[in-house]
């Protein structure tokens, strides 16, 4: 088991994470910049926040002088989903000391989608790999959005269409994990209960997104039953 | 204009509360659970299934400003969603899933829509 392998494998996964988030923590950076507020600021919060749409969410926070009191609402109601992340990753992380609380600070949305499924190949040290993965993801958002800051502004060619990167990222994850069970049931709660909640309620700041968890956890308590009973159905390989 | 607008000292409250509320809320259920040696039975049964749920709903989150009943009635998000999955179950290579997926998005977007 060697450390050299654990990272080689955790740059590899982390690689469409890189891109993503060049592109999204330079947007950031130039955004931010754009407003004025300089390089230190990029970095202070990509290296303190640390939550992609959050913290293009705190621009608007930053410039519209928000209290702290509508910072903090606006905060759980845009990261509540973190809270999610956290339930479903209380066992994978369970014994990943010392490495735990930087785990648990770095659980972004993309790192989620890294560590929630993973079923590592032999020689792989798990609680090395998630905090390799953690750290690289980190890296590449601190570097995007100090990037974007600095230089952003001079970038000429046409970058439209390029936040679509992170969707592609979902979406594989999505396919992937699709292909792994034969009972579909959670993943299709997730699309069916969030697309419900995203048409009652619209997508302004995120605000569909808490009654999409509660929905779903109502859902996936009352499949119940069924879904616990089908676990056996999981393919190993 | 906007440097002068701007209270640092303000500025970096907001942050700091921002920051602060982000690691609760991550935190949040491992101090809750983390702790006791017996995670209640609903717990880890969601936390077997939570995954795939929530990778559904983030699929849905980044589409969510589409526009089905205006414009270019989200066509291409939705071409390009399809894209990548072909490219995904016919080559299974994540990087050029993602790569010529945002490619092909970008194109049709600059140059067709």
């Amino acid at each position: 088991m060697s450390i050299n392998n654990t990272f080689k494998y955790a740059f590899n996964k982390s690689l469409p994470v890189m891109a993503g988030y060049a592109v999204l923590g330079m947007g950031f950076g130039i955004l931010l910049e754009a407003k004025g507020y300089g390089v230190i600021w990029a970095f202070l919060m990509s290296f303190t926040i640390y939550a992609g749409s959050m913290q293009y969410v705190s621009i608007n926070l930053l410039t519209g002088g928000a209290t702290l009191i509508s910072a903090a609402i606006m905060t759980v109601m845009v990261n509540a989903r973190h809270v999610f992340y956290g339930i479903s990753m209380i066992e994978r992380y369970k014994d990943t000391e010392p490495y735990k609380p930087y785990l648990i600070f770095a659980l972004t949305d993309e790192t989620y989608s890294l560590v929630c499924n993973e079923t590592l190949p032999e020689g792989i040290d798990q609680k090395k790999y998630y905090f390799f993965v953690s750290a690289l993801n980190q890296s590449y958002w601190v570097a995007g959005s100090v990037i974007g800051s600095l230089i952003g502004s001079i970038l000429g060619f046409n970058t439209a269409g390029i936040e679509f990167s992170m969707t592609a990222l979902f979406v594989v994850v999505f396919v992937e994990q699709w292909k792994s069970v034969k009972n579909h049931t959670s993943a299709l709660v997730g699309v069916i209960a969030t697309t419900a909640c995203l048409l009652v309620f619209g997508p302004l700041n995120a605000k569909f997104l808490i009654p999409s968890m509660i929905l779903i956890t109502i859902l996936l308590f009352l499949f119940r039953p069924y879904l616990d009973k089908s676990k056996e159905d999981r393919k190993h390989e | 204009m906007n440097n002068l607008m701007i209270n640092d000292g303000k500025s970096l409250m907001i942050v700091a509360v921002i920051s602060l509320v982000t690691i609760l809320l991550r935190f949040l259920p491992f101090l809750v659970f983390g702790r006791s040696q017996e995670i209640p039975p609903f717990i880890t049964y969601l936390s077997s299934v939570l995954p795939y749920a929530i990778i559904g709903m983030l699929v849905v989150y980044c589409l969510k400003d589409v526009q089905i009943m205006t414009g270019n009635h989200g066509l291409p998000e939705f071409i390009s969603v399809a894209v990548v999955v072909a490219l995904h179950l016919w080559r299974k290579n994540t990087l050029l899933s993602i790569a010529g997926g945002t490619i092909f998005y970008m194109l049709i977007i600059q140059f067709v829509f």
